[in-house]
């Protein structure tokens, strides 16, 4: 076997002609192991073939050097993982200087508090100079505001630079305000008394609010961290080593990046699968949960697809490696996750629009409220009753709720989905799923697992039948058709496999073309096929056995005639069998209140069976390939809300014309293209999952939503002062802080509540 | 009302009408983008509290590489959203991050960061 080549993509530094191209293509060229070297002077790049085994980057490097060049080292990284590495080390120091900046804001407004309240102690105040005080409460407040608030005012400046306005330009804005007030009060109180003012501070406030937004944020981050902790989990599956076989017989484990197509890999019992693959040899059960949502073990056989990241239970196997990287199963997820992360819900057009104009809008009823209570105020009070509404007018407005409401809700849906096997392509469809009250079954593949199975085995009774007994007429079935390639053939050896028995041996074997097949088996002549093919032999078929055959052909189901020795003996039954778990999962979906709707080619005597064994009144039946889109249309001409579950190519037109689409997982990846939802499990149960879980989203979006908007609408007069000329009620700043801190809060401790998300049964 | 309420006023709506003018209605920096060598656009984008440049002209049909740079470390800025290309990238601080893309249709697409506080927007011509 010829060893395999790598490619290495080299960006040139330095190069100022085209033949200083040639030259470093000649370098790189003379370099021992490298088969191909072509360097481009236009994108400044080499593109370069070599045997890994006798070059490397560093060495294809050394070359560019030697001929007088440099490689540029590849422009910063966009690979997930080590930006997440990255991210991750920062944030973790960033919450850390959070907590750091919260303490002290907490230990020193624990002191300025119970000082500013000294006031309410006449007899004290007495004998404490009222300047010294002030002075005291400044030093302590300015490591609150320089240490502690510091990122507030910076931020707000780089924004106001930008034109831009966020949460910190409030809060700025508003302890700002009230820390300037008091240091003017403090340094000039004569300027103050000379106008029929009280000097008053405002440190108290100014500490607090600073110490309870930071006490917000703190919680927030931590809340926050946990949204995205799914995803976290899919990227941490991935296998870091593998044991390849080596063609010398050697097993040596090798980090993931360096396994290639086409590698042997060895998985031992107990064991994470480190890449997708082919078994080769050796058979096992494999717990693929993480994948599928499936909790079961899924029994492998060699020629069985492996995916990475899943479990090795029971048995030892090798694989060929199929896919590698961004190709393999675990990676599509993630990505997929990923994208649907960053997707934009419809829901969220308002609040984006109201975000938008948010906080220069509360700077600007922050302003007319300053206005209107220094007009309006009495004039001995009006001035700080002006700046404390002004205050609190700004630190209430919580703009993070809104901007948090839907996202932080998506994040976590998405990732729980993923955890169940139910892959959402992005926001829009969570809420499609969530309108939807029909569900449309495309029979073969969804309700049905696809594929024939022997239903029913039916042996003559009396003379004929009697000299052999049905286990051992099954036998003799199932070695003519384990050499048949037809699908009904397959169906009988499953079924006979499935019985158990001794094998037996056929031999002069002839598949006859539309009817069947026929070979000898023990020395007797063994026929199996439809009725063209007794009635060509000339064959009679009984009574007792026409009776059956026809009992079989009015439940929808294809029938096997089996004669041996020239004569009709038994009758196979061979049909498309109904999943497990459908009947219950329609039962289910019924009880959302959806209405099921079923669609398939067959006739309608075997559609309407399978309908009434899973429960199903509204049905299809003769439905062409081609005009499946066309009965998703007619529901939808209904005013139904209409989702579509399809498995196969020629369901994809059908998906895409639903409302939303719901591929189920064995399917192709052209009807997952086409899907607005996947289904990792093939079987019904998801299609309940996905709905339960956009009605749970959006409900939790909605919620947040409301709260956020009526958080921020009550809030703002409240703050303002209007309930004050009816019932004298003014809000304190430090309270508006409190509300503020918590607000955001709430909101993500309810989306993160889709956490414990799971299906009712 | 005297003197002082006056003043007071005619500053406050003065402040008013500068708040709605400088956040809404004044010019905004626009960049277009730099064809590279391959066929790439590239734009750099400095994120500080905004994004400067933060209206983008790219071309239909070309691929697009912005390169974001985020020069503080204030959380405000550590995500960045594209919703219309289904973006969501966290921002190290300090450091460059490439987003890649492929405007297929004219229009104007925002972005913004991960509370809708700082936007900027992708023209697509």
């Amino acid at each position: 076997m010829e060893p395999a080549t790598k490619t290495e993509t080299l960006d040139i530094e330095g190069m100022t002609c085209a033949s200083c191209a040639a030259f470093v293509e000649k370098s790189l060229s003379r370099t021992p192991g490298v088969q191909r070297a072509m360097v481009n002077y236009a994108t400044e790049k080499a593109t370069v073939d070599y045997l890994p085994t006798q070059a490397s980057p560093a060495t294809l490097k050394e070359a560019v050097i030697n001929a007088g060049y440099g490689v540029t080292e590849r422009a910063p990284d966009t690979s997930a993982a080590e930006r997440g590495a990255e991210i991750d080390r920062q944030k973790a120091l960033a919450y850390q200087k959070l907590k750091r900046r919260f303490g002290v804001a907490v230990g020193l407004a624990v002191i300025i508090m119970p000082l500013s309240m000294l006031m309410l102690w006449p007899a004290m105040m007495q004998r404490i100079n009222m300047q010294w005080l002030n002075y005291a409460l400044l030093l302590l407040t300015l490591p609150v505001l320089l240490y502690s608030g510091r990122e507030f005012y910076v931020s707000a400046w780089n924004g106001f630079k930008h034109r831009a306005a966020n949460m910190d330009t409030l809060i700025a804005v508003g302890t700002g305000a009230a820390f300037l007030y008091s240091l003017a009060a403090t340094v000039v109180p004569g300027f103050f008394t000379s106008r029929g003012l009280v000097p008053e501070v405002y440190y108290d406030t100014t500490a607090t609010i600073i110490a309870l937004i930071l006490l917000g944020k703190v919680l927030e981050l931590r809340a926050k961290t946990q949204t995205s902790a799914a995803i976290k989990s899919l990227i941490g599956l991935q296998a870091k080593t593998a044991r390849v076989a080596r063609p010398d017989g050697a097993e040596v484990d090798v980090p993931i990046e360096q396994v290639q197509l086409g590698d042997i890999v060895v998985v031992r019992p107990g064991e994470k699968v480190a890449t997708d693959g082919l078994i080769t040899e050796g058979h096992s059960s494999l717990d693929e949960a993480m994948l599928t949502g499936e909790s079961l073990p899924v029994e492998k056989n060699a020629g069985d697809p492996v995916f990475g990241a899943t479990l090795n239970k029971t048995g030892s196997f090798r694989f060929r490696v199929t896919k590698v990287g961004a190709d393999t199963m675990l990676s599509q997820i993630v990505k997929l996750v990923e994208d649907a992360q960053g997707s934009r819900a419809p829901i969220q057009r308002l609040a984006d629009k109201v975000s938008a104009i948010f906080v220069p809008t509360v700077v600007v009823i922050a302003i007319l409220t300053f206005v209107i209570w220094f007009d309006l105020a009495p004039l001995g009070t009006r001035l700080p009753l002006a700046l404390v509404n002004f205050v609190a007018v700004l630190i209430i407005a919580c703009p993070c709720a809104l901007g948090l409401a839907t996202p932080t809700a998506i994040m976590v849906s998405t990732g729980k989905g993923a955890e169940h096997g139910v892959l959402i392509r992005n926001a829009e469809a969570l809420e499609k799923a969530y309108k939807v009250d029909t569900v449309l079954l495309d029979k073969t593949g969804t309700i049905t697992k696809g594929e024939p199975a022997v239903t029913d085995f039916w042996t003559l009774p009396g003379p004929a039948g009697a000299a052999r007994e049905a286990g051992q007429l099954l036998q003799m079935v199932a070695a003519v058709e384990r050499q048949s390639e037809h699908p009904l053939a397959e169906a009988v050896v499953r079924h006979a496999d499935a019985q158990g028995g001794p094998r037996l041996t056929a031999t002069s074997f002839r598949a006859i073309e539309g009817k069947g097949a026929a070979a000898s088996v023990d020395g007797q002549a063994v026929l199996i096929g439809n009725r063209r093919l007794l009635a060509d032999e000339n064959i009679t078929l009984s009574p007792p056995l026409i009776a059956q055959a026809e009992q079989l052909l009015s439940r929808a189901k294809t029938v096997l005639y089996v004669a041996v020795a020239g004569q009709a003996v038994g009758l196979l039954g061979v049909a498309d069998t109904v999943r497990d778990t459908s009947a219950a999962a329609i039962k289910k979906l019924q009880g959302l209140g959806i209405e099921v709707v079923m669609m398939t080619g067959d006739n309608p005597e075997t559609a309407a069976q399978v309908a009434g064994q899973v429960g199903i009144t509204r049905y299809f039946a003769e439905v062409l390939p081609q005009d499946k889109a066309g009965k998703v249309k007619a529901l939808q001409a209904e005013g139904r809300i209409v989702a579509m579950v399809g498995d196969g190519i020629n369901d994809a037109p059908a998906l895409a014309q639903a409302d939303i689409g719901l591929a189920i997982g064995s399917g192709t990846d052209v009807a997952m293209e086409a899907a607005g939802i996947t289904l990792m499990r093939s079987d019904l149960n998801g299609v309940v999952t996905a709905i339960e879980l956009s009605r749970q989203t959006i409900r939790t979006i909605k919620q947040n939503l409301f709260f956020a908007f009526i958080y921020n609408t009550l809030g703002i007069p409240i703050a303002a002062g209007l309930l004050y000329p009816f019932f004298g009620l003014l809000l304190s700043p430090m309270l508006a802080a409190g509300a503020m801190a918590l607000s955001s809060v709430s909101v993500l401790t309810n989306s993160l509540r889709l956490r414990g998300f799971s299906v009712k049964s | 009302m005297d003197t002082t309420a006056i003043i007071v006023t005619v500053v406050g709506l003065g402040l008013v009408a500068f708040v709605l003018w400088y956040f809404f209605f004044s010019a905004r920096q626009t960049a277009s983008a730099v064809s590279s060598t391959s066929g790439v656009q590239e734009v750099a984008i400095t994120v500080k509290g905004g994004y400067s440049p933060d209206v983008i002209e790219v071309e239909k049909g070309k691929p697009v590489q912005l390169s974001f740079y985020r020069d503080e470390e204030n959380s405000c800025s550590e995500e960045l959203l594209m919703p219309d290309f289904s973006i969501r990238r966290d921002l190290p601080a300090f450091k460059t991050t490439l987003v890649e893309l492929l405007p297929k249709e004219a229009g104007t697409f925002p972005f913004t960061c991960g509370m809708g506080m700082l936007r900027g927007s992708l023209v697509v011509k």
